[in-house]
């Protein structure tokens, strides 16, 4: 498994994808770097936890989705289209290792993609505020790898799924650009019942946690013009993720151990 | 079908007649819908990691990560093989040479042609100095000088007592590094056995047929006369000045004898084997369509 993770890392950092995501976040965060600067928003400057809450709430969750793309996307789906699985499989190894390994590798060079994020962001945070760094926000940095975790097993899972990159990259934006958004607005506005069921309000917690106090559910209005606005909680955020990563990993392992190499 | 031994055999068949497919099946690629397959008495798909041991497989063309050099590739199997590092480092660049490709060892497989690949993919399936050999199709892709590398590694193997199952579409491939030979049609296995006991039982006449070559010329007369009249000889025909195809009738005494009697005549042979279109004669008996 260890030589599927190093060689998977290898392969990454050879190749343009893990120069092209760092490229990604570096203009992400000189543009947040400028716009601050420039402009001296007070929704950023007016206290160290609201300026954590804008910058690293703000974009991280795409960040971890970028990432979960860029490495998860093709990981399985790859090794059949481009036949490099041919490469591996017919070696003495189980094809957990495979899985586990090359899902491994893609955590690993996530966290250095999140690592560099959020250096500038605390390198800009100790500019303006010194280093009174809240504590909150190593907490919502534990839940971005969380959610990094889960959208890796969640993004691996459509790799095993398909045997065509496009598709299988194509479908894990879909998801997390559009779909998971669209469907939690509908659940909210529509059938006011919580999207517990989504992975992206569990990851809720990641810029809940770095708001004080803690938001909660709240409901404005009345009668039928009565709207519900959800705030998921640290343990139900927690939960939330744990089942996707846990359900979609197992699912993704199970579908790659049964696929076949035709 | 039960291969053992240290021998080389030919798996032919028309396409789509699941040569691959069995080879996949020994790998574990893909499941069998019935039977199973063993690896030295190990059940393959249910404990892959010990009956996967000591094979060395090449199934169809494998891509490597294009971003990585022949040298880390190779690593990359060492380690999964579980060779010591400094017998990987030994190990890969003998291999690498063996395959004719040490001067590309350490540049990116992404900018390698087909065949360069094909030769790296080689070198994968050799590296641990396996048991069993399984190659499917090896020379595809590989012009005439690699072809013919190929097969001379497939004769080194052979004599250092390794089994060699490789299946082919070139008979003259076959031909000339198979001991045995299996053919397969429709899923099904149609015969198994020695190159020569194949060719005998099932060619159009039921008999066997070498070609000699020669280090000086040879006429119509002397053939008719000298070779064509030798006992169990039924037929002799000149292909060419210096080569003749011989029909004889009996098995592998009579080919002996046929040999020393050839050899007495003082003919100047340099050379006696099967005729590959013996083969070629058995296969178009055996297999009727081409899919």
């Amino acid at each position: 498994m260890g030589t599927i993770t190093k060689y998977e890392l290898v392969n990454y950092f050879r190749s343009r994808r893990f120069y092209v995501l760092l490229i990604i976040g570096l203009i992400i965060s000189a543009l947040l770097t400028t716009l601050v600067g420039y402009y001296r928003p007070s929704a950023f400057l007016s206290s160290s936890l609201n300026f954590y809450s804008s910058w690293w709430a703000g974009a991280i969750t795409f960040v971890i989705i970028l990432s979960g793309i860029f490495y998860g996307g093709d990981a399985i789906s790859g090794e059949f289209q481009n036949k490099t699985g041919y490469f591996l499989v017919a070696n003495p190894l189980r094809r957990s290792s495979i899985y586990i390994g090359k899902w491994l590798g893609a955590l690993i060079a996530s966290v250095i993609m999140l690592g560099v994020f959020a250096a500038i962001a605390i390198g800009n945070g100790i500019y303006y505020f010194g280093l009174n760094i809240p504590y909150q926000l190593w907490v919502s940095l534990l839940f971005s790898l969380l959610y990094l975790i889960a959208v890796l097993g969640f993004t691996f899972f459509f790799s095993s799924l398909f045997k065509s990159t496009s598709m299988s990259i194509l479908v894990t934006a879909i998801l997390f650009l559009f779909a998971f958004s669209l469907i939690q607005s509908l659940v909210e506005g529509l059938v006011k019942i919580e999207p517990w069921f989504l992975i992206t309000y569990g990851a809720q917690i990641i810029s809940n946690v770095l708001v004080d106090p803690y938001p909660t559910t709240a409901t404005q209005g009345f009668g039928p013009n009565a709207f519900t606005t959800y705030a998921a909680t640290i343990p139900e955020g927690i939960a939330i993720l744990l089942a996707y990563f846990v359900v979609t990993a197992v699912l993704g392992l199970l579908l790659f151990e049964r696929k076949e190499f035709t | 079908m039960k291969i053992e031994g240290s021998k080389c055999v030919g798996f032919l068949g028309p396409n789509g007649a699941g040569k691959t497919t069995t080879l996949k099946i020994f790998t574990d690629m893909i499941r069998a819908s019935e039977g199973r397959a063993l690896i030295n008495g190990v059940d393959v798909h249910l404990n892959k990691k010990k009956a996967l041991g000591p094979v060395g497989a090449l199934i169809e063309s494998p891509e490597i990560y294009p971003a990585l050099t022949p040298r880390e590739a190779l690593s990359m199997v060492a380690d999964l093989r579980g060779l010591p590092r400094a017998e990987a480092k030994k190990k890969i660049e003998e291999t690498v040479a063996e395959v004719k490709m040490n001067e590309w060892l350490d540049k990116k497989v992404g900018k390698f042609s087909k065949g360069m690949k094909q030769r790296i993919n080689i070198a994968a399936a050799l590296l641990s100095d396996p048991e069993v050999i399984m190659l499917d199709e090896p020379t595809t892709g590989l012009d005439p000088r690699g072809q013919s590398e190929v097969r001379d590694i497939v004769k080194d193997l052979k004599k250092k007592n390794r089994l060699v199952f490789m299946s082919s579409h070139l008979l003259n491939e076959v031909q000339e590094i198979c001991d045995e030979v299996a053919m397969i049609d429709h899923g099904k296995l149609i015969v198994y056995d020695s190159l020569s006991n194949v060719t005998t039982r099932f060619s159009s006449d039921g008999s066997n047929t070498v070609e000699i070559e020669l280090s000086r010329d040879i006429d119509d007369h002397s053939v008719n006369r000298n070779i064509a009249s030798l006992t169990s000889v039924s037929s002799a025909e000149r292909i060419d000045a210096r080569k003749v195809r011989i029909h004889f009738s009996g098995g592998i005494q009579n080919q002996e004898r046929l040999l020393q009697e050839l050899a007495t005549m003082r003919i100047g042979m340099t050379s006696f084997r099967p005729s590959a279109s013996a083969l070629e004669d058995t296969y178009l008996n055996l297999i009727k369509d081409t899919l």
